[in-house]
């Protein structure tokens, strides 16, 4: 049997003006047809700083995540605000197109194109109207070395993205979104299709990003979530039930419900 | 029975019946090859064909069948793709889907003859164009239609979810997701339904009678312009396939040897079908790998 806890007792942080931050929901609430997927999340995202969400799996993370650039469009009702640059992006007149160039994705699956690793970086460069050729191969390199890729495909850029392993694959993902750059990368369990030496190459790379960019990271590895974030949220069947720093979170949790998680003996 | 016993008992009897499938395929092609090869030559395939008799070469039914064939293709492939990516992509699960998708199965069980007949009265009659080869090329468009719809439908759908993902965040538009990186890894599946299709566009008898004509006058191959009424290129005139000869030797000609001409014709068709679907797969194969960059 699984334990109830109430959905009433909840530990959010808030951040007052002086943090200066990347993006931040208000009363966002997600629906699948009549399926309330998701309650009331308030959270706010400091820029550069890597945020986890951690939870069960059907706890909505991954829901929540995938709001933040609008990439349930077509798929759930999502309501409320979600603030990004002064701007509510939640709004239906808001191009999601250009969004999306803000604030990139990276999936639980590596999905690179079935194209060139070159082609894979430069496609939606070149469809965003970026023509200069050396312009194109400076991102591409500098992507990739963002990514931590370069030295191990700079002399096969032209071979298929598909010759490569899963976590250099997830890499090639990471420098494709990042190629665009973006403000904020959202990534949705990178690695949980990875083998460990990926997992922290993939973690490796993050930590060095995050002076660059706002990472927030949904992960069901709660070592994972340890090793790499500043700021960390819990969420449990649609609601974020805690939401604070890393270190308290797993030395001094507030709730009982994130005290059982931390601990394991959950349910 | 044990499961090993089974399972030899069910590869034996796979294998035979693969065996038989190939066998009668292997039998089809060698008896009309071999029935109809040894009456080819260079003037028959070249030559042209006495109008009362039916006998003499086919060499304008062979280019019909292959200007027929590309015409077709070039109708049909813009409308079934903008259908195919529109039933993958775009369509939502409602009943207005579903009766698109009832219609196209219906017209893809339509008889040849009727969608002849229909492109008889249209065409030829209603709109005044004649036996021409773009009257023949609108009705085989018909068959067409259908066809490459749900297999371009089909081969779209099959590629995984996760890359439309990828594409549309990195902020592509659906169109250019779709165009861009969907189409592209598609296209095997895509080649394989052209393939099928002109084979039938080939093969097909019953639905030209009525549009493209019985009747191959001779035309000029020296002059490529399609305006002109001699030009092999001009789409209103009358065009004779191979495979509408091949039944009317049979059936009408009055040639002495029509056997021998019909079997020879066969053999021809059967080959030139052939030498289609090697090059339209060489083709895809060619395009599959410069737009994915794989091996």
């Amino acid at each position: 049997m699984l334990k109830q806890y109430s959905f009433d007792e909840t530990a959010v942080q808030t951040f007052d003006d002086s943090t200066s931050l990347a993006m931040k929901t208000e009363n966002l609430q997600v629906f699948y047809g009549a399926n309330h997927a998701m309650h009331d999340a308030n959270l706010a995202f400091p820029k550069n700083q890597i945020t986890a969400l951690i939870g069960a799996s059907g706890s909505g993370k991954s829901t929540y995540l995938r709001s933040l650039n609008r990439m349930n469009d077509g798929i759930a009702t999502v309501t409320g605000k979600i603030w990004y640059h002064q701007v509510d992006i939640n709004e239906p007149t808001v191009n999601i197109y250009e969004i999306r160039r803000h604030i990139g994705m990276v999936f639980q699956r590596p999905n690179p194109f079935a194209k060139s690793i070159r082609e894979n970086i430069v496609y939606a460069l070149r469809a965003n109207g970026l023509k200069d050729k050396a312009e194109l191969e400076e991102r591409v390199e500098k992507s990739l070395r963002g990514a931590a890729l370069w030295d191990e495909v700079k002399d096969s850029l032209d071979k298929s993205a598909l010759s490569l392993s899963g976590g250099q694959q997830q890499r090639l993902c990471i420098a494709r979104s990042i190629a665009m750059e973006p403000d904020v990368l959202l990534l949705d369990e990178p690695c949980s299709a990875l083998d460990p030496i990926s997992t922290v190459k993939v973690e490796e790379t993050l930590l060095e990003l995050q002076k660059k960019y706002t990472i927030i990271i949904v992960t069901h590895n709660m070592q994972q979530a340890a090793r790499v974030s500043s700021q960390c949220a819990f969420f449990h069947l649609g609601h974020v039930m805690e939401y604070t720093s890393t270190g308290n979170m797993f030395s001094n949790p507030q709730i009982p419900v994130t005290q059982d998680y931390i601990a394991g003996s959950f349910g | 029975m044990n499961a090993k016993r089974t399972d030899f008992l069910a590869t034996v009897i796979i294998n035979l019946i693969v065996a038989a499938v190939v066998g009668i395929l292997v039998f089809l092609l060698a008896y009309i090859l071999i029935s109809g090869l040894p009456h080819v030559s260079w003037t028959f395939l070249t030559g042209t064909t006495d109008a009362f008799s039916g006998a003499g070469g086919i060499g304008v039914q062979l280019f019909n069948s292959f200007y027929l064939l590309v015409l077709t293709m070039l109708i049909s492939i813009p409308i079934s793709l903008g259908a195919g990516i529109y039933l993958a992509e775009y369509a939502k699960d409602n009943w207005r889907t579903s009766l698109i998708r009832s219609a196209i199965e219906v017209l893809s069980s339509l008889p040849s003859v009727v969608v002849g007949l229909f492109g008889f009265l249209l065409f030829v009659v209603k709109f005044k164009i004649g036996f021409s080869v773009i009257s023949g090329a609108i009705a085989l468009t018909f068959f067409n239609l259908p066809l490459l719809t749900r297999n371009i439908e089909e081969s779209l759908s099959a590629v995984s979810r996760s890359q439309r993902e990828a594409g549309l965040s990195l902020g592509l538009s659906k169109w250019k997701t779709e165009i861009g990186i969907i189409l592209p890894v598609a296209l095997p599946g895509i080649v394989t339904g052209i393939v099928l299709s002109a084979g039938r566009v080939f093969g097909e008898a019953a639905a030209l009678i009525y549009t493209a004509g019985q009747s191959a006058p001779v035309t000029n191959f020296a002059d490529w312009n399609p305006m002109d009424a001699a030009s092999p290129l001009n789409p209103f005139r009358p065009a004779e396939t191979l495979a509408v000869h091949i039944w009317k030797v049979n059936t009408e000609g009055l040639a002495t040897n029509a056997a021998q001409l019909s079997a020879a014709a066969s053999a021809v068709l059967i080959i030139a079908v052939l030498l289609f679907n090697l090059g339209a797969r060489l083709l895809g194969n060619f395009l599959y790998r410069r737009v994915t960059a794989s091996k």
